[in-house]
């Protein structure tokens, strides 16, 4: 695998959307061409190279195409976005929209990232070692399909929104959340390790939340059935198992109810 | 001799009374009597004819004092500086008529820049619960004359929107509702015992911030595990769930109107999301709409207008040029001025100075600062330039959206002695624009 080092020379006075900086866009290019691919900042249209220099070498591919981004860059949004494969590693925080429509490949983010994270994911896998803001896997506003694959994994806390219409893929917050996880989705599991205020569930078809740490305001609409052993992110654990949202419609499979599930951790 | 003008709009709330009676004195600029309207629409209309209005525009100077200038160097003043601005906001709308929210539309797609109305601090949520789950909604004529069960969830007609009730909801004898009050029942759903819960059968005085929870409640009780409820849910015993319910299940037509309450209290769009849900469960056993209670007279006007210009309602980023694109949280008007996101901002027909927070406003103010306003407000205060236009509604007429998205002529009742409107303005704007940008190119 190749690899380009871009680092920040010039912070943008607003905000810059940095959607050229993905695998794909890099693959094959000479540093020049890659320092002339387009970045936006408000109705401004600048090149990459007014704000980063360039070193090292592309791949041929995206899949063969790793990048590192050095400097502060907390105000440039859109990294990864719609990547296919290959790598990227942030040193820093970094603004919205990381990995947003990603299909493949993989992020680090080595500080921490702001809302949109991996929305309307669908597939690869995103590491924040920080925390997240809001809508983490969600789906982009009127859409019902929210991330589909993929994993993304966030080490500190987030906010709200987590895998709101997500329909498949796993997402792991291992610090503490706010409200509204896995709302309206149709599959998906998210597990939290940390604590959450409320509203695991609500409107839900289908989809399964483990919480390791305390359920403040647990919703009506789920009723314990029993208690289970599960395998969770590499261990196992004893959960109390939750069935709901009984306020929601259901599909059947074989005549049987298909209901989401809630496991609280013993 | 005195005119009197007949089925007048007044533009004040959202419920946009359009047969209000205003007598003029017959030089046509003195507002002499209101009738048929509430006390703070009388307000709009004195204040139309009140001798300390502006009627110049008025430029910042070094020192910090206002100097009057001509329209003329206000426009060119405004169009340079949208010129040169990399990401420039126009906010407001609460208080125009849709032809200026056309022209807005116009003048900051020339200008490739941000456009936001007041729901973005008000019913955006909304919006986001009706492009996710959709909008079971009526006007509010089958209100008046269909509806015997009438839910207020989070809002408070009594103060914000003072003649909904007798106008549109509760009081009236409509077709089917020949008996007015007596034959509805009338639900108020708020943490708080407001006057509109006074004149209520049925007040859930729901724990502030839990409202999903009861509405998760009610959908338990459509989807058939009204047992599995819990004894109590957001501070509302399961008998009252359930008595409620029934009331619900049996409307021969009923409506929600849903106001702040759940727009601004934690989860917002997901609260109107699952009031969505609610709705469309209720008309699988009965008939029922929801509504939301719209603030200002045309503040459903922008949603229309910049929908069908856009395609999007509200938090519009233009600055693509090409394309379109918005989404709240990003392109909202209050979390880019947080962020420090934009770098000119134009108030128009409201006062973010009033109502954005601190910060945000701290944030605008380093960078120009226009208000188009007829009035003295907080916004022009701390303004660089301020634009004095037209009242809507009382020195110039135009289309107004009501609350129930149904469009309403209003009209003029004064003369406008020398003010544009906003629409004039802010054309005379984008033509300098266009010109603007035609010497670049
Ligand atoms: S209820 Fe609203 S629109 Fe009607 S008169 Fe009063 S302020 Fe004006």
């Amino acid at each position: 695998m190749e690899t380009v080092k871009m680092t920040l020379v010039q912070q943008p006075e607003l905000f810059l959307e940095c959607y050229s900086v993905t695998p794909d866009k890099f693959a094959g290019k000479s540093l020049a061409e890659i320092a002339d691919l387009p970045a936006h900042e408000g109705k401004v249209q600048w090149k990459l190279g007014d704000f980063f220099k360039f070193e090292g070498k592309s791949g041929a591919t995206a899949a063969d195409t790793k990048i590192v981004v050095n400097g502060d860059v907390r105000r440039m949004k859109r990294f990864g976005q719609q990547m296919t494969d290959g790598e990227i590693v942030i040193n820093s925080d970094a603004d919205m929209y990381i990995g947003g429509w990603m299909r493949g490949g993989k992020i680090t983010v080595k500080g921490n990232a702001d809302s949109f994270l991996g929305i309307a994911m669908e597939g690869g896998e995103i590491l924040i070692e920080g925390d997240a803001q809001n809508h983490v896997g969600s789906a982009y506003r009127g859409d019902w399909r929210g991330m589909s694959g993929g994993l993304i994994r966030v080490k500190g806390k987030a906010g709200n929104d987590i895998g709101t219409a997500m329909t498949g893929g796993t997402i792991i917050i291992e610090g503490d959340v706010f409200i509204h996880v896995l709302t309206h989705a149709e599959g998906g599991t998210v597990i939290i390790k940390g604590d959450v205020e409320g509203r695991v569930g609500g409107q839900l078809v289908k989809g399964d939340a483990y919480i390791f740490g305390n359920l403040l305001y647990p919703l009506p609409g789920y009723k314990m059935i029993g208690t289970v052993e599960k395998e969770v992110d590499g261990a196992t654990y004893t959960f109390d198992q939750y069935i709901g949202d009984l306020g929601e419609r259901k599909m059947t499979k074989k005549g049987e109810i298909i209901y989401g599930n809630i496991y609280l951790k013993k | 001799m005195p005119k009197v003008i007949e089925n007048v709009g007044c533009p004040y709330c959202g419920c946009s009374c359009d047969d209000v009676r205003v007598t003029v004195s017959d030089d046509g600029k003195k507002v002499l009597e209101v009738e048929n309207v509430c006390a703070i629409g009388t307000e709009i209309f004195k204040h139309g004819s009140s001798d300390h209005r502006i009627r110049s525009p008025r430029l910042r100077q070094p020192d910090g004092s206002m100097k009057d200038i001509t329209y003329e160097e206000a426009i060119e003043w405004t169009a340079q500086h949208l010129h040169k601005a990399k990401k420039p906001l126009m906010y407001g709308f609460g208080s125009t008529n849709c032809e200026g929210q056309a022209a807005a539309a116009r003048t900051m797609e020339a200008a490739g820049g941000m456009l936001d109305n007041c729901a973005t601090i008000c019913h955006g949520p909304s919006f986001l619960a009706i492009f996710d789950n959709g909008y079971p909604t009526c006007t509010l004529g089958e209100v008046k004359n269909r509806a015997d069960v009438i839910v207020y969830w989070g809002s408070n007609p009594a103060h914000a929107h003072p003649r909904h009730m007798s106008r549109y909801s509760i009081f009236p004898r409509g077709f089917f509702t020949g008996k007015g009050q007596k034959k509805r029942t009338v639900i108020v759903i708020d943490p708080r015992y407001t006057d509109t819960a006074n004149v209520a059968d049925y007040h859930l005085q729901v724990k502030q911030g839990h409202d999903y929870e009861l509405f998760n409640a009610f959908r338990m009780v459509i989807h058939g595990h009204a047992a599995d409820i819990p004894d109590e849910v957001a501070g509302i015993k399961k008998e009252q769930i359930l008595e409620v319910a029934e009331i619900m299940k049996n409307a021969r037509f009923g409506t929600t109107f849903f106001g702040m309450g759940l727009t601004h209290s934690d989860g917002r769009n997901h609260n109107i999301d699952i009031a969505i849900s609610l709705t469309r469960d209720l008309n699988k056993v009965a008939k029922w709409t929801i509504m939301a209670m719209r603030g200002h007279y045309n503040i459903a006007g922008p949603g229309v207008v910049w929908s069908w210009t856009f395609g999007f309602p509200y938090c519009l980023d233009l600055t693509k040029k090409d394309h379109a694109h918005m989404n709240p949280g990003e392109t909202s008007s209050v979390d880019m001025a947080m962020r420090d996101e934009v770098d000119m901002f134009i108030n128009i027909g409201t006062d973010a100075g009033a109502h954005f927070p601190i910060p945000a406003v701290k944030h605008l103010k380093k960078h120009p600062w226009v208000t188009i306003d007829p009035s003295v407000c907080m916004a022009s205060e701390i303004a660089d330039l301020h634009i004095p236009v037209c009242i809507c509604g009382v020195d110039t007429g135009g289309i107004v959206y009501r609350m129930d998205n149904v469009p309403i002529q209003f009209r003029a009742v004064l003369d406008p002695q020398g003010l544009l409107t906003d629409e004039e303005l802010l054309n005379k704007i984008a033509d300098r624009l266009d010109e603007l940008n035609a010497q670049e190119a």
